[in-house]
């Protein structure tokens, strides 16, 4: 019995643009392949993370595919030879409109299309095209809870909602319940969290922080193995506060720029001769013995 | 130019104080910009280093925020209701300043600039 995907598709995933980094922990995910897979703790897993899927985005020199990159990723996802454990949608799955009628039945064509994956343990939080504009209102009719607590495997997930409230903090309520929470565990615990806007100041001026996010560092600085993986940025970004990585996910509709490194904070228009550029998903796989998660980004073709 | 140094030196001796928020003029200038989904207006804003300054925040359609993260300084606007903050700016440069409250799906591009000389 195998576990972690396998070579063949581990080349697969890389023959069509996929890109492997590790946690920055000293484990590198090839080699890992090249191990054979042999002697695999059974509590190693993966999951799928997708983010800022946008559903309801329309604007063709963007995206001129937008309807489409959706579907093409779950079925990527359901011809993966070995299926994640769960799958989670890290926010902006929907775009924002004022209509509250559109809003929902955007988000109901959202979760129609999601019932195509095999997975079915499939995982939400909002993102602030979800949420803010309601304070999460049609989010929690269709979707459940936008914060919350689950275990797997031994991994304590902790998905928060930064986005309900448009100003984008967490606010107290959230953040005693979290604080309870990490109250129970172990210092040493593998704590993963889930959040939408990135919770450190990557930068501010283009509004990519959380303004609460310090709080929640400092409630989780005690810990010694975080991982957060967020969105909200569109793009693929690594740092690290402490002891607590944060790993930031591709979009599925735009790319934008490089923090800082354009003056305005706009999508960056579709490349005919480069589609789907800069959009996918990414597979975790949990390492747990060594705290070590190897990040498996995958292309959209 | 001796002269010029004595004059100085003795308004120092007068005004010790003269930079401190307390002592801002009564009615600095003041400044206003329209905040509306999804712009801000002007976009841009040209403030002297070491000048006293009042902007007005005036929201057009409903809650808006007005944020220039750099320097520290937020203000809410809804209609009916300015967002006022007085300053002076100490440093010279240029300075996102942008809507921190979302409000809609051109939420992310409605930014501007401070100029500060
Ligand atoms: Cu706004
Ligand atoms: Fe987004």
């Amino acid at each position: 019995m195998k576990s972690g995907i396998d070579r063949r598709e581990f080349l697969r995933l890389a023959g069509i643009g996929g890109a492997v980094f590790a946690s920055g922990l000293g484990f590198d995910a090839v080699a890992a392949e090249r191990r054979g897979g042999a002697a695999r703790k059974l509590s190693d897993f993966y999951f799928v993370q997708l983010s800022d899927t946008h559903w309801g985005f329309n604007n063709p020199t963007i995206n001129p595919d937008a309807a489409h990159v959706l579907p093409k990723a779950i079925d990527a996802i359901n011809h993966l030879s070995r299926q994640p454990d769960f799958i989670m949608f890290t926010g902006d799955l929907t775009h924002s409109t004022d209509d509250a009628e559109l809003r929902r039945r955007r988000m109901h064509e959202f979760k129609q299309q999601v019932e195509a994956l095999s997975v079915k343990d499939i995982k939400f939080i909002p993102g602030e095209h979800d949420a803010s504009l309601d304070n999460g209102a049609a989010f929690q009719e269709i979707f459940g809870a936008t914060y919350y607590y689950f275990r797997h495997k031994g991994v304590h997930f902790f998905a928060l909602d930064n986005v309900s409230d448009p100003t984008a903090q967490l606010g107290q309520t959230q953040l005693d319940w979290l604080a309870g929470e990490l109250a129970e565990l172990h210092r040493s615990a593998n704590i993963v969290v889930f959040a939408h806007r990135p919770l450190f100041d990557l930068y501010p001026q283009w509004d990519w922080y959380t303004k609460d996010g310090k709080a929640v560092l400092d409630l989780l600085s005690p810990f010694q193995h975080v991982a957060v993986f967020y969105g909200h940025i569109h793009q693929q970004h690594y740092f690290e506060t402490g002891y607590i990585k944060h790993f930031a996910a591709n979009s599925l509709i735009f790319p934008l720029p490089v923090p800082g490194s354009a003056p305005k904070k706009v999508p960056i228009p579709w490349n005919a001769a480069k589609p789907y550029a800069g959009l996918g998903f990414r597979n975790v796989h949990s390492r747990q013995a060594r705290h070590a998660y190897e990040l498996l980004e995958n292309t959209i073709v | 130019m001796l002269k010029l140094i004595i004059i100085f030196v003795m308004l120092g001796i007068m005004y010790p104080q003269v930079m401190q928020a307390e002592e801002l003029p009564a009615d600095p200038p003041v400044i206003t910009i329209k905040a509306g989904r999804f712009y801000f207006s002007p976009q841009q804003i040209k403030l002297k280093r070491g000048m006293p300054v009042a902007l007005e925040i005036e929201a057009t359609d409903r809650l808006h925020g007005f944020s220039v993260p750099e320097l520290g300084l937020r203000v809410d606007a809804d209609v009916g209701r300015k967002g006022r903050l007085t300053f002076t700016p100490e440093k010279s440069g240029r300075f996102i300043f942008m809507c921190d409250v979302f409000c809609g799906s051109g939420h992310e591009e409605m930014a501007g600039e401070m100029v500060v000389e």
